[in-house]
């Protein structure tokens, strides 16, 4: 029988079950939502009792996040989490922790440097590159404009 | 005019098979029957691809001893994975030294192969042929998804692919379970480029093959106990029903899928099912082959199928190519010899 291509692609399409996006973006709301309070009671803490500079504490901050997810993703609990928190965990600094170490763990058996070496940044390269030419970018921007005021 | 269905004129017999899977598939409905299983999905192996192999090697192993063969016996072998080039099979089974053939059909391979073998078989050039595929979660998500610890969301119609190695011993001499008719599938273009949705992307195949085979056999689905496809999932079998029926072929009753039967899809969160070249296998092995050996099923249609993709043609846009080989196996032969089921 012929099946007419592009009809077959609309049936596909329609009779697909789509993902619960209600339900994934409240998840994502409150492990978001979760992860920046665990980020502000971290800050509070490095600010106030370790009396580091605000600068200091954001970076502390971060480190300190990127090491619970990488710690978690090395115990393989990082993707259970992420499964039902979806964009809660993976907007925030522990998802980019996570697209890092995941593939570096992964291809470990392929040596330190065509395995982890080569490939540790095959989910976070796009993130890098575009985010450095970005930057770039707005800081071109930045120095043309402060040429002119 | 085009080959159509492959009449053999003397029918292989199954005489073994074997199973060998992960946890995660010991943990399904069909658990209990199979072979073995390694909690750790490892088999104590340090990388996943050498895991596969050596799932590959404990099946055929498993297989040569339940129906009391050694590898000298056997003439060929034909055997395939996911993996690139196949190496699953090549590293798993280089030391049973049998002439090897090196499949790839993706996961249509396991009916590739019976279909393959039992030819060969019947064409007299061969007394015993082995056939083996496998699949591995790990090394199959490493090689066409992410990484195995990224955090992601997988979508309704994704499927899960099955840790799982099957063998078989397929003998010239009658004993039965038989293979009585092949149908090689042809490629279709699904037009679909979704890698997340398979069963959508293998249904129009599968479609082809039975619709070929109905309209050549002028049999109707209810001249079958069972019609098994390979791992359409939930997806592609609906589709695959609901297309048969637009064309007078109900296949409702009798039709089951292999990626739905080898896991509880709501509690093992698999979403749309199994598939892999495991899955077919190692359903065909542990519960299928058991249930014609014990009478409950007389004769079935077993359709292996499979995505012909890989990873640069689907980030390239292209649409995925499915593929479904149809072998009727049945446990009456051509010419009225019937297996009256073994019950070791």
């Amino acid at each position: 029988m012929n099946i007419e291509k592009e009809s077959y692609k609309k049936y596909v399409k329609k009779r697909a079950k789509k993902s619960p996006i209600i339900k994934n973006c409240i998840w994502a709301f409150f492990v978001g939502g979760f992860i920046c309070c665990i980020g502000e009671t971290l800050f509070r803490a490095y600010h106030r009792r370790l009396l580091l500079s605000h600068q200091d504490s954001s970076a502390w901050v971060a480190v300190t996040l990127i090491f619970l997810s990488a710690l978690l993703t090395g115990l393989g609990l990082f993707g259970k989490i992420a499964k039902r928190a979806g964009a809660g965990t993976l907007v925030p600094i522990t998802g980019f922790a996570n697209s890092v170490v995941s593939p570096a763990i992964d291809n470990k058996s392929e040596g330190w440097i065509l395995g982890v070496g080569a490939k540790i940044f095959t989910v976070a390269g796009p993130v890098l590159l575009y985010g450095i030419l970005t930057g770039v970018a707005y800081g071109f921007i930045y120095y043309i404009y402060l040429l002119c005021v | 005019m085009q080959k159509g269905i492959i009449k053999l004129e003397a029918p292989p017999s199954i005489i073994a098979a074997s199973s060998v899977v992960g946890q995660k598939e010991f943990e399904g409905p069909l658990g209990s029957c199979f072979d073995l299983h390694d909690d750790k999905g490892t088999f104590n192996m340090d990388t996943w691809e050498k895991s596969e192999s050596e799932m590959q090697r404990l099946a055929l192993n498993l297989a040569l001893s339940k129906c009391n063969l050694k590898s000298e016996d056997i003439d060929l072998l034909f055997a395939g994975d996911l993996l690139n080039q196949c190496i699953s099979s090549a590293y798993g089974l280089v030391n049973f030294k049998i002439p090897f053939f090196g499949l790839f059909g993706a996961c249509s391979t396991c009916s590739e192969g019976l279909t393959l073998a039992s030819m060969v078989l019947s064409g007299g050039m061969a007394n015993r042929c082995a056939v083996v595929t496998s699949s591995h979660n790990c090394s199959a998500e490493r090689q066409f998804r992410n990484p195995i610890e990224y955090g992601g969301q997988r979508t309704p119609t994704a499927q899960w692919t099955v840790t799982g190695s099957g063998a078989f011993i397929l003998s010239a001499y009658p004993q039965g379970p038989f293979i009585t008719e092949v149908l090689p599938g042809r490629a279709v273009d699904s037009n679909i480029d979704d890698p997340n949705n398979m069963g959508a992307a293998m249904a129009p195949a599968a479609i082809d093959t039975l619709m070929r085979f109905f309209n050549e056999t002028k049999t109707s689905p209810s001249d079958y106990n069972a019609i098994i496809t390979g791992d359409l999932g939930s997806e592609g079998s609906a589709i695959l029903r609901e297309f048969l029926k637009t064309d007078g072929y109900d296949i409702t009753q009798n039709h089951n899928d292999c990626g739905l039967l080898i896991y509880d899809c709501e509690s093992q969160d698999t979403h749309a099912g199994g598939s892999g070249c495991g899955c077919s296998a190692v359903v065909l092995a542990s519960h299928l082959l058991p249930r014609m050996n014990r009478g409950e099923l007389d004769d079935i249609l077993f359709i292996s199928t499979g995505a012909l993709m890989n990873p640069s043609s689907v980030s390239q846009g292209n649409t995925i190519i499915g593929i479904a080989h149809l072998v009727h196996i049945s446990n009456t032969n051509n010419k009225g010899l019937k297996f009256n089921g073994n019950t070791n």
